[in-house]
């Protein structure tokens, strides 16, 4: 079947198996920041944006996002980049693979809630799992870069 | 893995009916359970298409279409104004944001799951399904009939003044509940409904005089202790990998406890 969409700003179109899963889509169109992990939906390596939300993209049919706006961490390396510079000085990664999908849905709080607690930005990314590092690193990281932003006089 | 021949995104809800008639065919939800499974499926019919991805709220009811998310159901202003928090309560723990955008309320209710929050919620509450062959039907009489090949439309909740407190326990923050607990008092009568025991939840009627107290914000902590006491041994329990049946009907205790003192809080409120 064939399915059209936007991906990153741009206008992707495709043939494929009506199975196939939107992370294997994304990979095929050189999104390689979406990585696989658990494959059971608990992981969160795996999150995009689908029509601006973040979704599991391991749990989503490519053919349900056919005319829909996907972006991935490869679509948002201005906002990604200023606020992953936080995460990395705080030494927050280790094997800093489940970075992009962390990055995505830190990037998703910001736009839903500029200015969230401590309490919010926990339960927030509760879907997003790190093996190495115990999260107080990414959580000192959000939490510089919100009071950044503070600073810089706009919300996120 | 599941493997899929043929995706049908359907224009109406009798093509979803008429394709789903084969035992091949499956509708998908947030797909989020059906992935997970080894099926060959035929024809995966999406009803992502029909607009039955909304909340709809009128001075009597709530119309929960079956394509809305647990996500949509967390942050709805007027769902949770009307269960006090209790719908944004039973979804919080479940994954993460990213699994509760895809998730649907049609998915948790249809798959009549031991494990489900939303079973638990709903079946505190007034609640009644919608069905394209079998029509209007009570909640609790549709969790206990055995699946079919039809189609879960919506959720009808009818209001009623009154007072909703849900609770569950996990081992870990996001993990499947070990229990989980709703406690709903409303004119003069009320309900408890245990879910993940690990059986579907159930519920059971609160007796009158326990209902009244409770809403008039006036049963000792002696008496909530014992009537917690006496509602959990009207449920049974199962063991599994996450707990033993006592471990559960302990866990039962504690949150009816739990409910019915946050019961007492939110009427005095």
């Amino acid at each position: 079947m064939k399915i059209s969409m936007i991906l990153n700003g741009k206008k992707t179109e495709a043939e494929i198996d009506a199975d196939m899963l939107l992370i294997d889509f994304v990979r095929s169109q050189g999104c390689y920041s979406v990585k696989r992990g658990c494959e059971t939906s608990n992981c969160g390596l795996c999150t995009v944006f689908l029509e601006g939300k973040p979704v599991l993209s391991c749990s989503v049919l490519a053919a349900r996002a056919n005319g829909c706006k996907v972006d991935t961490l490869e679509g948002l390396q201005e906002e990604a980049e200023e606020f992953g510079s936080f995460i990395a000085g705080q030494g927050a990664e280790q094997c800093g693979f489940c970075n992009p999908g962390m990055i995505m849905n830190a990037i998703a709080l910001f736009r839903e809630n500029p200015d969230p607690s401590e309490e919010e930005i926990k339960e927030y990314l509760a879907g997003n799992l790190c093996r190495c590092s115990g999260y107080e690193g990414q959580l000192r990281g959000i939490l510089n870069f919100l009071a950044w932003k503070k600073q810089q006089g706009g919300a996120s | 893995m599941i493997k899929i021949k043929d995706y049908v995104r359907v224009g109406s809800l009798e093509e979803a009916y008429e394709l789903n008639q084969k035992r091949s065919a499956c509708i998908l939800g947030g797909m989020l359970w059906t992935k997970m499974g080894q099926r060959q499926v035929q024809t995966a019919i999406d009803l992502s298409g029909l607009g039955l991805d909304q909340i709809e709220e009128s001075e009597e009811e709530f119309s929960i279409g079956c394509m809305v998310t647990l996500r949509q159901m967390e942050e709805h202003e007027g769902l949770n104004a009307y269960t006090d928090g209790a719908a944004r309560e039973s979804v919080r723990s479940i994954v993460g944001v990213q699994f509760r955008n895809l998730a649907t309320v049609g998915g948790s209710i249809f798959g009549r799951f031991g494990f489900s929050d939303v079973l638990t919620l709903f079946l505190a509450l007034d609640t009644e399904v919608e069905l394209v062959h079998a029509g209007r039907m009570p909640l609790a009489e549709f969790a206990c009939s055995k699946r079919d090949r039809d189609v879960l439309v919506r959720l009808i909740v009818k209001k009623h003044e009154g007072v909703t407190v849900y609770q569950s326990h996990r081992n870990s923050r996001t993990d499947f509940p070990v229990l989980t607990c709703a406690v709903r008092v409303e004119d003069g009568k009320g309900c408890a409904v245990l879910g993940a025991r690990p059986a579907k939840a159930a519920r059971v009627e609160l007796p009158a005089e326990l209902a009244e107290k409770l809403a008039a914000g006036k049963a000792s902590a002696e008496e909530l202790k014992a009537a917690a006491s006496e509602i959990s041994d009207q449920f049974t329990y199962g063991s599994n990998m996450r707990g033993s049946a006592e471990y559960r009907h302990h866990l039962g205790r504690v949150l009816l406890r739990r409910c019915m003192e946050e019961i007492q809080k939110k009427e005095e409120q």
